[in-house]
């Protein structure tokens, strides 16, 4: 059982690594994938991860940004984040983590309340971020705030540190 | 400047302790979502001593009163007016399909202008179906609009009236008079409404509720003519899975003294090409046995419990079948009581219940208007 640690490996050279963990919903992760790579300045890395914890034979990057995808219209992607987050170590939750919760457009789809993030993310002390992956526009400007959230974990950006 | 200090955090106890006390009289009441503590009123202005004071205060506030808490319902009991319901005269209003919408406030209406509005309203549909879509050469076109009101369809005496509105096709023999059809039924209600009533002013009526049954077309001409005459907005309501498994649980808790359906739930599996329907259905009592055994407090209904009685019945599923309910959607829920589709769309069954399944779809009504 590995525990994900923030400062377990050497960071890269002007790299960025971005672990998203999450939803079953492969086709919606990968447009999400695409637009963030097109964004962002330095080279970025983009990983997927369906649950934790990671199996422990690969070679993997070191985390920067661990984004964790909940999807709003099922209440399973919850419960599979929730039992995800014990396998992350506290100090990612300075900073390095924060909620996605899709699927916030279709209101009438929604199986979990909002409320309910709000508390998750609450406890986590993480920020939650509510978009719909489904819309174009929309994901353009999640994936631009996911990469700018990225780029200061990563210590991209000069004087701001997560 | 110690005096000053001193007296600043004497002050700031106070505020602390009327600060939860209003954070706590929200949970009596029911509500949908937890409203956020609205921001210091004048008298806190008033009773902090310089402005770092004032800001630390709301920073404060907003920091202990975000965290959402989970919302608490009254179980549906019978309303404090239920003599004033004639079952005779309510019993058309059960075992039929309602499509539910909701409708902001209206403006202007009163309840002496029946008549009028029942007169205009046959001429606007008269004009509407003349309007030359189709020559249909059987088809009478007298109709007959009806307003009436609906005597103890609301919770509270603060409640507006509720207000039933029918196209009935006029009989071709006049000696007929009394056996004209209802082509097309509508109605209006409030029940419980006093978070919107509290808000709107004299000029306008709330009846945020609007239940229809009949045909579509029917329903578009009539949400027409309100819509230009009382300057309101009807939207269609449709009930998410959360707010359906919310029903799910209160309407088990129901005590019936005899069953007359299943209770039933219809899941859908979202997955490609077509979607999956899941159907899934208990026997009555069982589904009340596993209820009683969630519940806690007498009365009242909480979101812990509810999720509770929803994951019984997922892990019950997986265990046989190995598919997580969790990651469908829950489409349909029907009980006893009555019986929820998630377009919009709902069936009561049981007449003891009714001011109850209407004080739940009130509050989601509001809670779209707002």
């Amino acid at each position: 059982m590995l525990v994900l640690r923030p400062l377990d490996k050497l960071p890269g050279l002007n790299t960025a690594t971005l672990l998203l963990v999450g939803t079953d919903d492969a086709l919606l992760q990968q447009r999400a994938d695409s637009r963030l790579k097109m964004d962002c300045a330095s080279e970025l890395r983009v990983h997927l991860a369906r649950s934790l914890p990671l199996p422990s034979n690969v070679n993997r990057p070191l985390v920067d940004l661990l984004v964790f995808v909940i999807n709003l219209h099922s209440k399973y992607s919850l419960q599979s984040v929730e039992k995800s987050l014990y396998h992350v170590d506290a100090s990612f939750f300075l900073g390095k983590a924060c909620f996605l919760a899709a699927g916030a457009g279709r209101e009438s789809h929604c199986s979990v309340h909002r409320n309910t993030i709000m508390r998750l993310a609450h406890t986590y002390r993480s920020p939650v971020l509510f978009c719909d992956l489904e819309v174009e526009g929309f994901r353009a400007t999640m994936a631009q705030r996911l990469v700018r959230m990225l780029q200061i974990c990563a210590g991209h950006m000069p004087s701001v540190s997560a | 400047m110690r005096s000053a200090l001193g007296g600043g955090l004497g002050l700031r106890l106070e505020l602390h302790f009327s600060a939860m006390q209003k954070t706590m009289d929200p949970y009596d009441a029911p509500e949908s979502t937890p409203r956020q503590h609205p921001s210091c009123s004048l008298k806190e202005y008033f009773l902090a001593a310089t402005p770092l004071q004032r800001r630390l205060e709301s920073v404060r506030k907003q920091a202990t009163s975000f965290v959402p808490t989970p919302p608490r319902r009254r179980i549906p009991q019978r309303s404090q007016l239920q003599e004033d319901v004639d079952p005779q005269k309510v019993a058309f209003l059960l075992h039929k399909q309602w499509t539910l919408y909701s409708l902001t406030p209206l403006y202007k209406f009163s309840y002496t202008n029946l008549k009028e509005y029942s007169r205009l309203l046959s001429a606007f549909i008269t004009a509407e179906k003349q309007k030359g879509l189709a020559v249909e050469v059987g088809e009478d076109c007298n109709i007959k609009v009806v307003f009436s009101t609906l005597l103890g369809m609301k919770g509270t005496q603060s409640d507006p009236e509720a207000v039933l509105v029918q196209i009935l096709s006029k009989p071709q023999l006049p000696s007929e008079d009394r056996e004209a059809k209802a082509l097309w039924t509508g109605w209006f209600c409030c029940v419980f409404g006093d978070g919107l009533l509290e808000t709107v002013s004299e000029d306008f009526t709330c009846l945020p509720l609007f239940l229809a049954n009949g045909a579509e077309s029917n329903t578009a001409i009539i949400g027409t003519w309100f819509q230009k005459t009382f300057d309101c907005y009807f939207s269609p309501l449709a009930i998410n899975a959360f707010n359906l498994s919310w029903m799910a649980a209160m309407w088990t808790a129901c005590k019936m003294d005899r069953y007359v359906a299943a209770t039933e739930f219809l899941w859908s599996v979202p997955c490609s090409p077509q979607s999956l329907d899941i159907s899934y259905a208990i026997h009555p009592e069982d589904a009340k046995a596993l209820w009683d055994s969630v519940h806690r407090t007498p009365g009242e209904v909480t979101q812990e419990e509810v999720d509770l009685f929803m994951d019984c019945l997922s892990s019950h599923f997986y265990r046989h079948f190995r598919i997580h309910l969790s990651a469908t959607r829950l489409v349909r829920v029907s009980t006893s009581v009555a019986s929820a589709h998630t377009d919009g769309k709902i069936k009561i069954i049981c007449h003891k219940y009714l001011i109850g399944v209407l004080a739940y779809l009130t509050e989601l009504a509001i809670f779209q208007i707002e």
